[in-house]
């Protein structure tokens, strides 16, 4: 088993990027979405996540653990390869270079929106509910940050998703990459909307 | 008044030994029509002198066939990597510039050493084993559309464009690169290959093997043969899995 640890570690990467990190920020995303309901639909939704049972065990398994391990590893991933896209402008090539590019902002964009929202409610010194995340956003910078970070994460799920078909070999011939590309776009599209549309409401 | 006619414009990427720092020359040769790259190599080797006049040695650079089947005169030409004997003056855009693939170490100017593909081919065995000490007998005989399609994927030549053009490939990295990858899929799919098919699949799950795949796809775009690698590649990655669920507890249930 030695000789395959890299094979090992390298599908549990892809893996859990999907399961459960992606469902994870789908899941996020959807109870984000109350905030267009309003202060009462938000917190409410909030306070119910909150309270789930087992919680710090359901956040350690279902979020950190996973969710480090796919970025420390993803970040040497990123590191071991030579981008090349000036050379071969492909569509395919460009979307491996912002897969990286991407990887990147998503992992400083989560760690600081993890460190200002549950890390510090952990510490006692805030309460996550929409006063918070509307304070935060009354920034500008931090409207502009949290843009960027959402589009930067769902567009790194969508055409991780892509990869994963692949890489587990679901999707082998061109014609099915093609469609899987469209389909992919698809969920980059909406979840963009989805998380931005939240972003808006708390901002706006 | 032989210089006022047309010339070719080479500007050449050359380097003495292997260790030594690449620098460029430049090379002004008389045009002829239908010149490839290859015959205006041999041009500046017929008389080495530079763009400025000055006497040089002449480039080295390696060839074998002129036909595109050896793969050993790949270069990278105006910036991609091809062979440089069907690579045709006249479809080149001027100044024409070589330089050696950046993926393999250089020998002298435009030569490369492959060494490391003929070595992946070793470690996935990509042969169909047949010699032994008594007469194995004829082997299975295979559809013919399975040849045919098992024939598009034994053009590959080992001409190291693809790894030349992967992101992955890279002294980072120990990626095996796509075309092993692809003979991996081309043996297991013979009748007699196949018996060897876990062999290989388990040499594909190895360090450096397909999974550091980051699926940038450049080698099926690069390919001169047009060989469906990124196929071959899922493939793969689709046989591995399998592989690895059914032999996760080290069950012998793959043992054929
Ligand atoms: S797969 Fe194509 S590009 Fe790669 S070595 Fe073979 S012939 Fe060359
Ligand atoms: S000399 Fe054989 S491929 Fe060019």
């Amino acid at each position: 088993m030695a000789a395959n640890r890299e094979f090992l570690y390298r599908r549990l990467h892809s893996l859990l990027g999907v399961i459960p990190v992606g469902l994870f920020l789908i899941q996020h995303l959807v109870v984000n979405h109350f905030a267009t309901r309003g202060p009462e639909a938000f917190n409410s939704a909030a306070h119910f996540m909150e309270n789930l049972p087992f919680r710090i065990v359901l956040e350690l398994f279902v979020i950190f653990i996973p969710l480090y391990f796919h970025a420390i590893y993803g970040v040497y991933i990123a590191f071991t390869s030579k981008n090349n896209v000036s050379s071969y402008g492909y569509f395919r090539n460009w979307m491996f270079y912002l897969q990286r590019i991407s990887g990147i902002i998503t992992l400083i964009f989560v760690t600081w929106h993890v460190w200002e929202t549950r890390i510090q409610a952990g510490l006692g010194n805030v309460e996550v509910n929409y006063a918070l995340m509307e304070n935060i956003l009354e920034n500008p910078f931090m409207l502009v940050f949290y843009i960027i970070g959402v589009i930067s994460t769902t567009f790194h799920f969508a055409n991780g998703l892509w990869s994963f078909l692949v890489s587990w070999g679901i999707t082998m011939s061109p014609r099915s990459q093609v469609i899987s590309t469209y389909v992919t776009l698809g969920v980059f599209v909406l979840l963009s909307y989805v998380g931005i549309a939240a972003i808006l409401a708390f901002a706006l | 008044m032989m210089s006022e006619d047309k010339q070719v414009t080479l500007i050449v990427t050359r380097q003495d030994d292997p260790e030594s720092a690449p620098y460029d020359e430049t090379f002004k040769i008389p045009y002829r029509n239908n010149m490839n790259v290859i015959s205006a190599l041999m041009e500046v080797r017929r008389n080495p002198v530079n763009a400025n006049g000055e006497a040089t040695t002449p480039v080295y650079w390696d060839m074998g066939c002129l036909e595109e089947v050896c793969g050993a005169c790949s270069m990278i030409i105006n910036g991609k990597p091809r062979q440089s004997c069907t690579a045709l003056v006249d479809q080149l855009e001027q100044p024409i510039r070589l330089a050696p693939m950046s993926t393999f170490p250089v020998m002298r100017d435009l030569g490369v050493d492959r060494s490391r593909m003929f070595d992946s081919l070793k470690k996935v065995k990509a042969w169909v084993p047949i010699d032994g000490t008594y007469d194995l007998g004829p082997g299975p005989k295979m559809a013919e559309n399975k040849r045919q399609w098992a024939y598009e994927l034994s053009k590959c030549m080992t001409c190291g464009v693809c790894l030349e053009a992967c992101p992955n490939v890279n002294s980072k990295s120990d990626f095996i690169g796509p075309a092993a990858i692809s003979q991996v899929r081309l043996f297991n799919s013979h009748p007699t290959g196949a018996m060897n098919k876990n062999e290989r699949l388990e040499a594909l799950m190895g360090e450096g093997g397909l999974a550091e795949c980051g699926n940038s796809q450049n080698c099926v775009q690069s390919c001169p043969k047009g060989i469906p690698l990124t196929t071959s590649i899922a493939s793969m990655n689709r046989e591995t899995a399998l592989h690895s669920f059914k032999s996760f507890f080290g069950s012998d249930h793959e043992v054929e």
